[in-house]
């Protein structure tokens, strides 16, 4: 009956990832529309009093502009967003193994493929001492794992391998495909945020002086409802990267607790993650190679941020990792459970 | 009036069936793959093991009845899988085998000049990853066919298994005592000895 619930389970969750990567998408290219549009209209308050003469912005060229742009990144991180994420890190791709660790990398993913009943993913290598690892990808058929060199020198083989089953449970339910989706719209609204905050200033410095002596503006600018859309306009210009980025925060939470659980379930060694997650934070070096931007699809925080140690209202909000003293303690428990239920406490001592 | 509320119980009876036989007839094909998952596993172990007897044969003149119950085993295996054996007749042999290369590896461990050797490192960790592969297919297919076995059982699907063409298939049993006590071996590179 349990197990059935699981399957369940899995399927409302890939289910609950889908719903969620298109409401993302569409959320995006709204949210697009509405700085787009917004534009427009300011800039049709702007010009209807104008003479009919002069320029009247009546066609909202800037919106339609807008929602194509948005359209055509979205489609592009739908597509290739992992390799970003890939390339962003730095990975090498494994693909002949040259060492034995890389070997093992190798057969050991390929265990946990058939322990999960999900296709071999491809596996992946980030020069950095530091240990952690993450599981990016559009779908069950074309993911990636990849793994720190610290992690393949810091772990047992068993230790790995549970490592690895965590990164197959957020490829199994579906994780990646938001997870990814989030960590290039997150990427993507920041360099454009970047680029118009320089480009604004620049600007403002430039024409302040012109927009005030045109004469035609000022009717327009008089309305003050006009005045809170160009307020609210500008508003959601700064706080854009803001809003995505606690979007990324409040989406991965919950996730890293139920791969935690997949992983016990592949390898049925709950102990075995647990050890490996003690070691992970006993490096706890902040992982170079990854950035702000897909720290959300590492298994441990590569920031090494303190917020993540608390479980309050404000980190729930705030962090993008659950404690991992909790996450240990429950690998431990079930570890316990499963224990108990094989009865090996009491069998222990006759074997 | 009479013959709507016939129709809409006569439509959500239709949809139940449908469902129900979908769903079981989608357990069931998981079940196929998930066996033929372990037939490829097991099919790479028995091509792996001629490899590691040549390697280390000749350093292990005097383990030759190991390595004889390994090729043994193997052969027997092969032998009765071609006759298309049962699942418990398959788990049977395959276990004996397990057993055998269980022993064999414990043998080389305790030769640390031979395991220094770059090949058998490798070929230990090849076979260390195929045992692997077997348990977690044969894991696989127990959760699978576990859940097949359960639909169909339960009331009221249990109703539509017979014309789903569904049946109770059998689980793959770990018979053989030596087997259940292969984890206290080490048998993985340098990981800690499982808790009891």
């Amino acid at each position: 009956m349990s197990e059935e619930d699981a399957s369940v389970n899995l399927f409302a969750q890939q289910e609950a990832n889908r719903r969620r990567s298109r409401w993302l998408v569409l959320g995006f290219i709204l949210f697009f529309a509405w700085l787009g549009f917004g534009g427009d209209w300011i800039a049709y308050q702007l010009t209807a009093g104008n003479p009919p003469r002069e320029y009247h912005h009546v066609v909202p060229w800037f919106g339609l502009l807008m929602m194509a742009i948005a359209a055509g990144i979205a489609a592009w991180i739908w597509r290739t967003g992992a390799d970003r994420v890939l390339w962003s890190a730095g990975a090498q791709e494994v693909t002949t193994p040259s060492s034995p660790e890389e070997a093992q990398l190798a057969n050991v993913v390929e265990e946990m493929a058939i322990a999960s009943g999900v296709p071999k993913p491809r596996c992946w290598i980030v020069p950095d001492d530091d240990p952690n690892a993450f599981a990016t990808g559009h779908d069950q058929q074309h993911a990636h794992i990849a793994v720190t060199r610290g992690l393949l020198r810091l772990c047992s083989r068993d230790e790995l391998q549970a490592v690895i089953a965590h990164e197959m449970g957020h490829v199994k339910n579906l994780d990646v495909q938001l997870m990814t989706l989030l960590a290039g719209l997150v990427g993507a609204i920041a360099l454009i945020s970047d680029g118009l905050a320089r480009v604004l200033r620049g600007g403002v410095r430039f024409g302040g002086g012109g927009g005030r002596s045109s004469g035609g503006g000022k009717k327009g600018a008089g309305n003050p409802l006009v005045l809170i859309v160009i307020a609210l306009w500008f508003i959601s210009w700064l706080l854009a990267p803001l809003i995505t980025r606690v979007l990324a925060l409040a989406v991965s939470r919950k996730r890293e607790y139920l791969a935690d659980a997949m992983s016990a379930q592949f390898t049925r060694n709950p102990g075995s993650l647990a050890s490996a997650l003690e070691k992970i934070e006993g490096a706890h070096a902040p992982t170079s190679a990854i950035k702000k931007g897909s720290a959300h699809l590492c298994i441990a925080d590569p920031l090494g941020r303190r917020i993540n140690e608390s479980e309050s209202w404000l980190s729930d909000r705030l962090a993008t990792h659950p404690p991992m003293a909790i996450r240990i303690a429950r690998l431990r428990a079930m570890g316990y459970q499963e224990q108990k239920r094989s009865g090996a406490f009491i069998a222990s001592p006759t074997v | 009036m009479t013959i709507i509320v016939l129709l809409v119980i006569v439509a959500a009876l239709a949809f139940w069936f449908i469902g129900g036989y979908n769903s079981l007839i989608s357990l069931k094909n998981q079940v196929a793959n998930a066996w033929k998952q372990i037939d490829v596993q097991l099919k790479r172990r028995h091509d792996l093991i001629p490899n590691l007897v040549n390697t280390v044969k000749g350093a292990m003149n005097f383990e030759r009845d190991t390595l004889e119950a390994v090729v043994q085993a193997r052969n027997q295996a092969i032998a009765v899988e071609k006759q298309g054996a049962t699942v418990a007749q398959t788990a049977a042999v395959e276990a004996q085998l397990t057993g055998a290369l269980s022993r064999l590896l414990a043998v080389v461990e305790a030769y640390p000049d031979l395991k220094a050797t770059g090949n058998v490192a490798q070929l230990q960790e090849e076979l260390t990853s195929t045992e692997n592969r077997i348990s977690f297919a044969r894991q696989l297919y127990n959760d699978t066919a576990t859940q097949y076995n359960t639909k169909q059982q339960q009331f009221p699907i249990n109703l539509i298994a017979g014309a789903a063409g569904a049946s109770v298939v059998e689980l793959w049993e770990i018979t053989d005592v030596a087997e259940r006590a292969v984890p206290a071996v080490d048998l993985s590179m340098g990981s800690p000895p499982r808790r009891a």
